[in-house]
């Protein structure tokens, strides 16, 4: 089974007027991922990193992926990765 | 009719664990008591560890030979009381009457909102689901038309299942059963009961009540209208109570203390993080409890009952100090102090005004507490700090923390069943 990491990335983020969060890049390491979609916002838990919050599936050239804000005291932001050090 | 929930999570802290230390989760597991501070213990195990015969209370020695191979991770109860709050977050769309029992159990009675959502079962069978996908943890559910119905169907099968107790069925599946699955009927009870010829909650059901009032006093009639699933005990509403006993955070210092000025400090420290925890879910308590342990291991333990139910961390010091001054004679330095905060309440609910308190001052002491978080929130711990704290042990304590959790007794309330 291949090993998914839970790993915190740097989010751009716009707060709508009505209170929405909406990510609009993500940074994994250098890189700078631009969000081009949102494509779902729920609840959910990753049991593939382990840990749960509000999950964004997003799409970033092209692929789909899950973001997701964890709301602990501080709030971060976190993707499953494949790599446990953020590609450069 | 009617129809009453109990949503029990499974293995609880475990489960919270394995979600978070996924490389955890297909091996034998255990969360248990930090075995410096001298209570190891087992708290929960998961269910791979519970088949290799690692009980809940066991001391952590006494798992390890059970069950080599055990994973041992210590308490986290922050992150438990943030996650049994996301489960009433889910429960709490379904009704306002979510009582907890415990961290990880709720009754929720669903009666006015089953003709909109739906079904007892089926709106079981969605919390289950819902918890699993949001959550990433198991719950098995009861649905009865009583509180201690649904609470025996919670734990008639588990993990993650539902299992509904109906009019229909109650016989065979209840009253087969052993007195001793009955809620509260402990050990002596149920040896009690065995001695006078009634095994199954079936056979103590249909014993006479007067007589049972006889043997038992009150608890007799309580029993009796238990098992023949008469009771009436309302589910409270949400927010009305607190799942937990006491608040507390305790440390074993770094060096011995030998002035009263450090034991404020300490008491300040600790008290500061009290008060946070006891904010961030929502509780105020007005019993402050000080524990102070000396140089050789002595303890002694003090409490007192305050006019007003606080959580402000202004207050709970002082009071830890006062009764610091009040009771320790200085014959040895200083080792360990824990403050403690319990009779909680739910901090939104009326109390009667002190007379000789300020409301005015309080909601500024309380302000400030808030607004001092938010800047350690933002800026890191050491962003801002009482001025006194230039004066005692360099050292932060929110990493030895200890909490006691347990459920509330069911008659504590004082609603007595619906006799
Ligand atoms: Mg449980």
């Amino acid at each position: 089974m291949e090993e998914t990491y839970k790993v915190y990335v740097e989010v751009g983020v716009i707060f709508e007027r009505d209170g929405r969060i909406v990510p609009k890049w993500l940074k994994m390491g250098d890189v700078r991922y631009d969000i081009e979609r949102i494509l779902d916002c729920r609840r959910a838990a990753s049991m593939k990193a382990g840990g749960c919050g509000l999950r964004y599936t997003i799409r970033c050239r092209g692929q789909n992926a899950y973001l997701f804000f964890e709301d602990t005291e501080p709030g971060a932001w976190f993707v499953e990765s494949r790599q446990a050090v953020p590609a450069g | 009719m009617r129809t009453i929930l109990h949503s029990d999570a499974n293995c609880f802290y475990a489960s919270v664990e394995m979600l978070h230390h996924p490389e955890c989760r297909n091996l034998p597991m255990a969360v248990g008591g930090d075995p410096e501070t001298r209570h190891g213990i087992i708290l929960t195990a998961n269910y791979i560890a519970k088949r290799s015969g690692v009980r809940t209370g066991a001391a952590l020695w006494e798992a390890r030979e059970a069950c080599p191979g055990l994973v041992i991770l210590p308490p986290d109860y922050d992150q438990y009381l943030r996650f049994s709050g996301y489960l009433r977050e889910i429960y709490g769309n379904y009704t306002d009457r979510v009582e907890a029992f415990g961290l990880d159990e709720c009754w929720l009675d669903v009666s006015e909102s089953c003709g909109i959502k739906g079904e007892g079962e089926k709106i079981a069978k969605e919390i289950n689901e819902r918890v699993r996908k949001e959550l990433g943890l198991t719950v098995s559910v009861g649905v009865s038309w009583n509180k201690i119905f649904a609470k025996f169907g919670s734990d008639y099968r588990k993990p993650d299942a539902v299992t509904c107790v109906s009019r229909e069925n109650y016989r065979r599946i209840v009253w087969e059963r052993p007195v001793s699955e009955l809620l509260y009927v402990g050990r002596a009870t149920s040896a009690k009961l065995r001695k006078l010829g009634i095994n199954t909650i079936g056979e103590l059901a249909e014993t006479d009540p007067d007589f049972l009032y006889a043997y038992f006093g009150k608890m007799g009639s309580t029993l009796s209208i238990f098992a023949n699933g008469e009771d009436r005990t309302p589910v409270s509403l949400i927010g009305d109570q607190v799942p937990v006993k006491s608040v507390g955070n305790g440390m074993t210092m770094p060096y011995d203390l030998k002035t009263d000025e450090e034991v404020r400090v300490s008491c300040y420290m600790l008290s500061e993080s009290v008060a946070r925890r006891l904010r961030e879910n929502g509780f105020a308590g007005d019993v402050i409890e000080l524990y102070v342990r000396d140089s050789e291991l002595h303890g002694l333990t003090r409490r007192h009952r305050i006019d007003v139910p606080t959580n402000i961390s202004f207050e709970i010091a002082e009071e830890a100090f006062r009764l610091f001054r009040e009771n320790y004679r200085w014959k040895k330095p200083i080792r360990g102090l824990c403050v403690r905060v319990s009779n909680l309440t739910a901090e939104k609910r009326p109390y009667q005004l002190s007379l000789f308190r300020s409301e005015t001052v309080r909601k500024k002491q309380l302000i400030m507490d808030q607004t001092v978080e938010k800047i350690r929130r933002r800026f890191g711990d050491d962003a801002i700090r009482r001025g006194l704290m230039a004066f005692g042990p360099r050292i932060t304590p929110r990493k030895r923390q200890e909490q006691v959790i347990h459920p509330l007794s069911y008659f504590q309330k004082g609603n007595l069943s619906g006799a």
